[in-house]
Parts: C-alpha cells; sequence; structure tokens
C-alpha cells in the first residue's frame, strides 16, 4: 500500500494545480475587494467633508434706522449684513477688498437675516449676534484644504481673507457642525447652500416610474414568452431582439425618448415621467430575461402536476410556476432597477440635466437625478463641489445598499423553502 | 369495444414530428379493473398512457391520430375541453411531484379549481377522505400544514395519489408510479393501487413485470410501437401467444 502514502508524479501535479486554481481564485477576490476598498475608502474620505459646514457669527446692527419695527421686511438686510462686516473688519477700504470681505459669508446672508429677523422679533432695536453660514472658501480654508505656504498670488485666499478668517476663529466666531442643509436644499451654486434633496426625490421619483411600467410589462412578457408562446421563427426573433435590446447603449434609448415622449407625444420636458419611461425601456430587457431564466429554472414536473390535475395553462402558471420564480424575478428586478438608478447618459438627452434648485412634487415637475447631480458637481469650477461631489456619490450608494437590502428582505418573504 | 371497456382506443398513430411512437394501437380498457401497460424501454406504453388524458398536447411536435373514447366521448373531438378531461382522467407521475405547498393544499388544490367543496367543512372532510383513500391519513393528519415536499418518497407518492383522487375521477393514469421508490414504499403502493380499483380505473405504466403480475387484472405488453398482446394478467404471463411477448417475459429482450 505504499501507493497511498507516496503519491505519483500525476497525483502531485494534480494537487498542485488543485492549489494553484483555488490561489487565482484567491488573487481574484482579493484584488477586486482592494479596488472597492480604494475606491469607497477615496470617496468617503473626500465625501466626508461635505457632512459638516462652517458658521459665521456677525454682530448686526438692528437698530430702528436699520429696521423698522413696523414693517421689518422691508430693511434691506443685505446692507445690514455688509455694514455689519464692515465694521468688523475696518481694514477693509479697497472696493476688491471689502468685495473679498463680504464674500466671507454666504451670498444668502441677507435671507438668512431676513429670516432670523422675522422668527425674532425681539432681536428688533438690538445689536444682534447672528450666525451666517459660512462662504465655502472659509470653509475649505478651516478644512485644511487649502495651502497656506503657497505664495498669495497662487491662492485664492490672500492673505488678508486669512487674517480675517484667523480672526473670526481666535474670537469663537466660527462653529462646525452637521451640515443638515445638504439634505433638505435642492442644488445652488453656492456649494455650502447646495444640497442633495432635489436630485434624490428626482431619482426616487423616476425609479417609481421606472417601476410601476417595467415591472409588470416584463413579467407579462416574459410569463408568456416562456409559457405560452409557441415555439416558431416569430417567438425566436423575438428572443434575439429581446437579448439585443439589453446590449443597446443607453444613449440611444435617451435620443429615442427624446424623438418619441417629448417630440412626439409632447411630455413634459425633465420630467421623471419621462425619465422613468427612458429607463424602463433599459430596465425591461434585463427583467425580461431573469424573469424567463427563473421560470425556466422551476422544475417541469410543477407544471406537468399542475395540468394532470386539470389546472388550466393559465393557473398553472399562476398557482404554482410564477410564485416559485417570484425570488429569481425580484433578483432580476433589482438588477435592473440598480442600472436604471446609476444611468446618467439617457437623462442627459430628456433634458433632466438641468439646474434644478425645487424639490419636484409630482412626476410631471422638472427633476434631476443623483447621476446627473454627480456629473454636474463635478463640472463646477468651485473647489468646494469636489467633497459635493463625493458626498452625492455616497448618497447614491446608500441609496443602492437600501434598494438591495429591502429586495432581500422582500425575497426571504415570498421565497418558499419547502 | 366490449361492454365493461370505459376506455377504447381505436387505430392510435402517435408522431413525434416525422417519427412515429405508436403505431395502430386498438385496446380496450376495462373499467375498476387495473390494466398494466409493460415493454421495454421506448416502445411507446408511456406515450400511450399520456394520449389517454392528452398531457401529449404539451409537446408541440406531438400529433394524435385515431380515436380514443372514454364511455364513448372521443375525447381527442375539437368540442372536448382538457381541463376537464384531465379532472376526469387524473394522472400519477413517475417521479413524486407534491407541489411545494402545505399536505393540505397539495389535496384540497384540485378540487378547489374544480369547485368541488362549497365551504370548508366539505373541504376537509374531501381532504380527509383522499389521503384516507391514499393510506397516509395517519401518518400525517396531525401535520397537515407542513410541507408535502418534507414527506419522504413513498409518502410524497401517497400524496400524489391521494391529490389526483381528491377530484374523484374515473381513471387514474399511473406512469411507473414505484420506479423512484424503495421495496417497502412499493409493496405499500401496490396495495393501495389494489384498493383504490373498487372506486377507480387504473391504468399503469411498469418496468416490473413482477408488479404488473402482482397489482394487474389485465396486461398489454408493447414493442417497438406496436401493442404487441393484451388480455388478462395470469394468461399473458403463463400462455403468450406471441413470441415476443414470451422472450421479453422471460428477459431475453428488453
Amino acid at each position: 500500500m505504499t501507493d497511498l502514502i507516496t503519491p505519483s508524479a500525476q497525483l502531485k501535479s494534480r494537487k498542485l494545480a488543485e492549489k494553484r486554481f483555488q490561489w487565482y481564485g484567491r488573487g481574484a477576490i482579493f484584488a477586486s475587494l482592494a479596488f472597492l476598498v480604494v475606491m469607497v475608502g477615496s470617496i468617503l474620505y473626500k465625501g466626508s467633508g461635505a457632512f459638516t459646514t462652517t458658521d459665521v457669527a456677525i454682530v448686526v446692527d438692528l437698530g430702528p434706522e436699520a429696521v423698522d419695527p413696523a414693517n421689518p421686511q422691508d430693511a434691506r438686510f443685505e446692507k445690514i449684513v455688509k455694514d455689519a462686516l464692515k465694521a468688523r473688519f475696518p481694514d477693509a477700504n479697497k472696493r476688491a477688498e471689502r468685495r473679498k470681505l463680504y464674500g466671507l459669508v454666504s451670498n444668502d446672508a441677507g435671507f438668512a437675516l431676513e429670516r432670523f429677523v422675522l422668527a425674532n422679533p425681539d432681536a428688533i432695536g438690538t445689536q444682534a449676534k447672528v450666525w451666517f453660514r459660512a462662504s465655502d472658501d472659509l470653509d475649505i480654508l478651516l478644512k485644511g484644504t487649502v495651502d497656506r505656504t503657497v505664495d498669495e498670488s497662487e491662492r485664492r485666499l490672500s492673505d488678508q481673507e486669512i487674517g480675517w478668517i484667523d480672526t473670526l476663529v481666535a474670537d469663537g466666531d466660527v462653529k462646525r457642525g452637521f451640515n443638515w442643509s445638504f439634505f433638505t436644499n435642492g442644488d445652488s451654486r453656492e456649494p455650502e447652500l447646495a444640497g442633495i434633496l432635489s436630485a434624490l426625490t428626482g431619482s426616487a421619483l423616476t425609479l417609481l416610474v421606472c417601476f410601476l411600467f417595467s415591472f409588470p410589462v416584463a413579467i407579462m412578457a416574459a410569463i408568456y414568452l416562456e409559457e405560452f408562446a409557441p415555439k416558431n421563427r416569430f417567438s425566436d426573433i423575438i428572443e434575439v431582439n429581446i437579448n439585443n435590446l439589453a446590449a443597446v447603449p443607453s444613449i440611444v434609448f435617451g435620443l429615442l425618448g427624446l424623438s418619441m415622449l417629448l417630440n412626439t407625444f409632447g411630455m413634459p420636458r425633465s420630467s421623471p415621467l419621462v425619465g422613468g419611461l427612458v429607463l424602463s425601456l433599459m430596465t425591461l430587457p434585463t427583467i425580461i430575461i431573469a424573469a424567463r431564466a427563473s421560470l425556466r429554472a422551476v422544475p417541469p414536473s410543477i407544471r406537468e402536476a399542475a395540468l394532470g390535475m386539470g389546472a388550466s395553462p393559465v393557473q398553472a402558471t399562476f398557482h404554482h410556476v410564477a410564485p416559485l420564480a417570484l425570488p429569481g424575478i425580484m433578483t432580476g428586478t433589482i438588477v435592473g432597477m440598480a442600472q436604471a438608478l446609476g444611468e446618467t447618459a439617457p437623462l442627459l438627452m430628456i433634458g433632466m440635466v438641468a439646474f434644478i434648485v425645487d424639490v419636484p412634487q409630482s412626476i410631471l415637475e422638472p427633476a434631476t437625478a443623483l447621476p446627473v447631480q454627480i456629473f454636474l458637481w463635478a463640472d463646477a469650477p468651485e473647489r468646494a463641489f469636489l467633497e459635493k461631489t463625493s458626498a452625492a456619490i455616497i448618497v447614491l450608494l446608500l441609496f443602492l445598499i437600501t434598494m438591495n437590502l429591502l429586495a432581500i428582505v422582500l425575497r426571504r418573504r415570498f421565497e418558499k423553502r419547502f | 369495444m366490449s361492454k365493461t371497456a370505459i376506455i377504447s382506443a381505436n387505430d392510435v398513430d402517435v408522431f413525434y414530428g416525422e417519427k412515429q411512437a405508436l403505431n395502430k394501437i386498438n385496446l380496450d380498457i376495462p373499467e375498476n379493473k387495473v390494466t398494466s401497460l409493460i415493454g421495454p424501454s421506448g416502445c411507446g406504453k408511456s406515450t400511450f398512457l399520456r394520449s389517454i388524458n392528452r398531457m401529449n398536447d404539451l409537446v408541440d411536435i406531438c400529433r394524435v391520430e385515431g380515436s380514443i373514447t372514454i364511455k364513448g366521448q372521443d375525447i381527442y373531438a375539437p368540442e372536448v375541453d382538457v381541463v376537464a378531461l384531465r379532472a376526469k382522467v387524473g394522472m400519477v407521475f413517475q417521479k413524486p411531484n407534491p407541489f411545494p405547498k402545505s399536505i393540505y393544499e397539495n389535496v384540497a388544490y384540485g378540487p378547489k379549481i374544480h369547485g368541488l367543496a362549497k365551504s370548508k367543512t366539505d373541504m376537509d372532510e374531501i381532504v380527509e377522505w383522499s389521503l384516507i383513500k391514499a393510506g397516509l391519513w395517519k401518518e400525517v393528519k396531525d401535520r397537515l400544514d407542513q410541507p408535502g415536499t418534507g414527506l419522504s418518497g413513498g409518502q410524497q407518492q401517497r400524496l400524489c395519489i391521494a391529490r389526483t383522487i381528491a377530484v374523484k375521477p374515473q381513471v387514474v393514469l399511473m406512469d411507473e408510479p414505484c420506479s423512484a421508490l424503495d421495496p417497502i414504499a412499493t409493496a405499500i403502493i401496490e396495495e393501495l393501487i389494489d384498493e383504490l380499483r373498487s372506486n377507480f380505473t387504473i391504468v399503469i405504466v411498469t418496468h416490473s413485470m413482477q408488479q404488473a403480475a402482482r397489482v394487474s387484472q389485465r396486461t398489454a405488453f408493447f414493442h417497438l410501437g406496436e401493442l404487441v398482446e393484451s388480455g388478462p394478467t395470469k394468461s399473458i404471463f403463463t400462455s403468450p401467444e406471441d413470441e415476443r411477448t414470451q422472450n421479453y417475459i422471460m428477459g431475453r429482450i428488453g
């Protein structure tokens, strides 16, 4: 029995091949994990800044000359803010310097003060200390993104501005906090005010339309093709076309949406309705193919059993075959929806690339979507949009994870482990 | 056609595309008896069985010529409803194939879709009757809500029989019902077939000649798509008229 102890050369090489193959597999998994870690890590690193924001406290004069107690809403709030800044830093004399001084706080400081005054009528007539959203330049300086050692002419912030900011910090007039407005605002030209809510709502509405349209249509198509359609040349052609459709570049669907939905049917431009319909053209083949595969995976004996009992083909399908295929169908649907969530190109064609400040209230209003928002922000010149871009990607990924978790929960519920 | 025949096949040809699977089959199947169809693999006995409840319709390329009548009604006549036919002619398959539902639901499914139960109590009665008839009631009465697929192979097959007889068919077709079962489960099912004979006409395809000898009163021997010989089981096994039958029974062909 020496053969069992000392393996032959052939056995040795077979064992080696097995080991080698396992290591290839591990290597592949390690490589993909490494890429994932690098990608998610860099996004988290870059995007984390967008979730904090900076506020600056400035003492404003709300005396009777500035704000009329009888008609506080008529006051020139923007001027009050500017005067307050001038009073805080009297060394800004030249016009250009003053403009930089005013730029320490966000553009909407005037509106912010108006909201403050109207909410706190008691403050009228006093010297009130009000917190304003700091401008993006101040914000990124505090976040350490600006290199102070570079020559002044190479920097966006002058020595004087940095001096003002340092003074504010030294006096305790600067505070950092969680950036709630990122989740409650729409898009804005000002990075410190820009938020994700309009894009998030747009994406949700678009996906809803996409799901409501593509799910029933795809399921019906798949069930008909798999269970009822006669197998002939015509159904072969349909099958080939569906498979081709899954591989058509998404921008083509965008063009189709532009010419058919917008130009021919006159549907509202930039709306989640059109976006959802265009995306469902993309998701349809994905869901149909997945649904057909899972219907085909149902053992034929179940079908035979039902038909042998005298169930009609429709009863056999809907009572027995479809329920068993449902988990697979749902997986395919989620894959399709996840694709749709990340799709940008077709949305550009139908005008969902617009600058949307308001949160869309219905599927007919102009909206944008998360990936388009990422595209827009990545294109923006302001430095501070860099972190917004990453933050938007984080929100998109979270959306995706939530969707997948939901799918798993639903699948668990429907799956019959008999 | 003899007087007691419930099923009667006249010049039945079955084609799969170009290939002829059955050639001019003429066979009468008597009521309330067990008829077994025997023959080597590929001889067409399963094809014939599946022609009786038109399960062959599911195969696109399958074509049936000639006529099969049940109680005088040609089942291939255009006005015949296949669904109604299959309620009258139930089928038990080779591999136990309970639905992935509870034992109760498995049995109740047929009566439900055919509207046989007017109330929950009706349904309970049908389920109990069917399970008792199938010899399964004692084993499962305390776990009717358990999945049917959790039973053993033999129990699953008896569940399938219960499911089939729950719609009170006139004929029960069995396609090698014991080929996936061990000898003990087989013995139980064979006993069951013998008991069911009083209520139903049974046609059974089997590869086991001992089984055919044990359970059936009549036997038909198929060979290469032809019906070679049919008659009382005893005479087929003891004094076959045709040489091919004799060879098969002696184990020389097949």
